[in-house]
């Protein structure tokens, strides 16, 4: 059962991954916490879903229809919820953090009603052949799908970090996120770098939503926001902005409800997995990689 | 403000807010936590106030309005329904089979149904101004509905202290009749439905063992799992393990996977459809393939169609069954099918039933009078419903045997 249980666990864990990298890109360059990332999974699910089982899309047009529709609603959130609120050199004016977190909130407010609206309230079956490639290994089901998304969070996190690191776009993005006015003034498009960072962040939303759908085999509406505050929380636990406390934190998350499960009591999932968080952010109150304010 | 550009560990940014917004991020958790709607026929134990003989000085009889001899009796009846809010699909249902059986019953020349709606929006306080309202203005003969077990713990108590008879069509949790002797209801309770699939099964499969999930946040869930653990033990089934979940979890692998560990011969799961489909479909896929056997919550067309292939040899017991060889049945599913443009649901039936009882009693009881349509009521024995042969106890509650079905090649069948 045990090795079972960590596949399972290193599934849920890449996918809380996924899921938070999201966060930590738009947290990092606009030191908001968007709100609406939750929401912005859940429409990428649902698109994805709509695409391959409603249109008979092949999966890879479904899965890139996806990806360009979460995209697109990043960019309009951008322009309509976040751009408003800056000043124009984008430096965020005094309480601006606040009134930003608040018109998230208000995004996704209105994505939810609106996914009750296009979609219902129940859960609708996502099945695809490609969901139920699977490896036996003894007793032990491996489903190729868990393999992708374990690969997916990998990699998408390597290359935000290589690009990060190394491009020259990355790098403005780093120095907008220093300091707005300063990257402005050596000649950085802060607006696009943001624009970049906010729509990035949206399509690894839609990317993380059309493989959890395929990995659980159904959408619903309400994923969104159990799986945006289980974002939320990692991100709070792996160090606000970083990409690697975002990765690590997952694992951590998804492991720990999982043997939590396996070994203890179910009730108790949640529960015990935050009190780690907690114990965590006492010893280290900027969490596991979070670098300390000067 | 000091920035590790040389990225060893990992790449950073600023977090000098952080802090600021931390007690926001926990106050968010808190908001979405609670606010979390479950879409949930729920309702729990109804407390036991008692009927206690308190009459009390509302006695206003309604005006009998009888016609002089030879003319139809004329009754006001009061229906209660959630026809919005969170429990509006099953709120419109009952309404529908209310409407459908006043219809015909106001075809015919005997009794002639005054029928009142109010929606109660799924809400105590909408519930309790309904009732209200439609005992002291309306003057209502008799009361049916309303949609909630959480409901009727508000309702019921009116009604009883007022002297007019409520008959409930959709309340399942415990304890309902028990709000006092004005209290009916012809809806099958899980304490019931339940052991009556347990039973089967077990006399069928020869099951020794099993293990339950339930949803421990619900509860509707909640009295659902403690009527399966109490049968599993007065059967002398073995429960190897016993796993929760809590609403809004779309990943249930792990408990899935302790369960298949301890090899039980079926699942016994109380879960509401949307979520216990998704449960069977992961089972499934993990390769657990014993039977499932669920509560009323499981008791849906929509299973099939969420869950495909894997809903076959899942078991419920139910008071309706459409495809029952019956012409009442048959013609009841194609007027309402005529008269709605949807199939009726067990919900729709219960309802459809209920009315056709209570003006069976009025037919009986001859008058408007609240007491003695209550005292008819009661004694309804071997009505013959679309739901099959109904019979109130002695505590007004459900007396019939329930239909055992399961699921094979993605259909509802009579398992025997």
């Amino acid at each position: 059962m045990l090795a079972e249980q960590l596949i399972n666990g290193l599934t849920l864990g890449s996918i809380y991954a996924l899921i938070a990298i999201g966060y930590t890109l738009v947290f990092g360059v606009l030191d908001i916490i968007n709100m609406a990332h939750g929401e912005i999974f859940m429409f990428g699910a649902f698109a994805g879903m709509l695409m391959s089982m409603k249109l008979g899309a092949p999966l890879p047009v479904a899965f890139l229809g996806s990806v360009a529709l979460t995209a697109a609603m990043g960019y309009v959130l951008e322009l309509l919820a976040l751009r408003p609120l800056r000043r124009p050199s984008g430096n965020m004016e005094g309480n601006a953090g606040l009134s930003t977190l608040i018109s998230t909130i208000g995004v996704a407010i209105i994505l939810e009603n609106l996914s009750l609206k296009l979609f219902g309230a129940e859960n609708q079956p996502f099945r695809t052949s490609f969901g139920n490639v699977k490896f036996t290994i003894g007793p032990v089901n491996i489903y190729l799908i868990q393999i992708v998304i374990l690969l997916a969070s990998g990699v998408l996190i390597c290359g935000l970090a290589l690009w990060l690191k190394r491009s020259r776009s990355g790098r403005a993005l780093r120095a907008t996120a220093e300091s707005p006015e300063t990257a402005a003034l050596m000649g950085v498009d802060t607006k696009k770098i943001i624009t970049t960072a906010v729509v990035t962040a949206s399509a690894m939303a839609g990317t993380a939503g059309v493989l959890v759908a395929m990995s659980f085999s159904n959408v619903g509406t309400r994923m969104g926001v159990s799986m945006g505050l289980k974002g939320l929380a990692i991100i709070v636990f792996g160090g606000m902005g970083s990409v690697n406390g975002a990765l690590v934190g997952g694992i951590i998350l998804g492991m720990a409800e999982t043997l939590v499960v396996a070994y203890g009591d179910s009730g108790y999932r949640d529960a015990i997995a935050f009190v780690i968080i907690i114990g965590v952010l006492l010893l280290k109150p900027k969490g596991l990689f979070g670098q300390n304010a000067s | 403000m000091e920035v590790d550009l040389n990225v060893n560990t990992g790449v950073y940014f600023k977090a000098y807010r952080f802090g600021a917004l931390l007690p926001v991020l926990i106050i968010l958790f808190i908001l979405s936590a609670s606010c979390s709607n479950p879409k949930a026929p729920s309702g729990g134990p109804a407390g036991g106030q008692s009927a206690g003989g308190s009459q009390s000085a509302a006695d206003r009889q309604p005006a009998a309005d009888r016609q002089s001899a030879g003319g139809p009796l004329t009754v006001k009846v009061g229906i209660i329904a959630a026809l919005s809010g969170p429990a509006a699909s099953y709120g419109i249902s009952i309404n529908n089979g209310f409407k459908l059986a006043a219809e015909e019953i106001n075809f015919g020349a005997d009794v002639k149904l005054t029928v009142l709606v109010e929606d109660s929006a799924g809400s105590q306080e909408q519930a309790l101004s309904a009732v209200k309202k439609l005992i002291n203005s309306d003057s209502v003969s008799a009361l049916l509905g309303p949609t909630l077990s959480t409901e009727m713990r508000v309702v019921g108590p009116e009604a009883n202290s007022n002297g007019v008879p409520i008959l409930a069509t959709s309340n399942t949790a415990e304890g309902i009749t028990g709000i006092g002797k004005y209290v009916l209801r012809d809806s099958m309770p899980e304490t019931i439905a339940i052991p009556a699939a347990i039973g089967q099964a077990v006399k069928r499969y020869g099951i020794k063992s099993v293990a339950i999930l339930y949803g421990d946040d619900d509860v509707f869930t909640k009295s659902g799992f403690d009527t399966m653990k109490r049968t599993a033990e007065s059967t002398g089934l073995k429960i190897t393990d016993v796993e929760k979940f809590q609403k809004g979890q779309a990943d249930y692998n792990a408990q899935l996977t302790k369960i298949k560990s301890t090899n039980p011969d079926c699942v016994l799961c109380s879960a509401l459809y949307n979520e216990g489909a998704v449960i069977i479909g992961q089972a499934r896929k993990m390769g657990l393939t014993v039977p499932f056997i669920g509560g009323n919550g499981f008791n849906s067309p929509r299973v099939v169609e969420i869950a495909g292939g894997a809903a076959n040899g899942l078991i419920v017991a139910t008071p309706w069954f459409p495809l029952r060889q019956d012409r009442k049945v048959k013609d009841f599913i194609t007027n309402y099918e005529k008269r709605f443009g949807q199939k009726p649901d067990q919900f729709s039936a219960q309802a459809y039933d209920g009315m056709y009882m209570l003006a069976e009693a009025i037919k009986k009881a001859g008058s408007a009078d609240r007491d003695k349509i209550r005292d008819s009521l009661a004694g309804i024995k071997n009505f013959d419903g679309v739901l099959g042969t109904f019979s109130f106890d002695e505590n007004r509650d459900v007396s019939m045997a329930p239909y055992v079905l399961i699921v094979e090649n993605g259909q509802f069948r009579l398992f025997q």
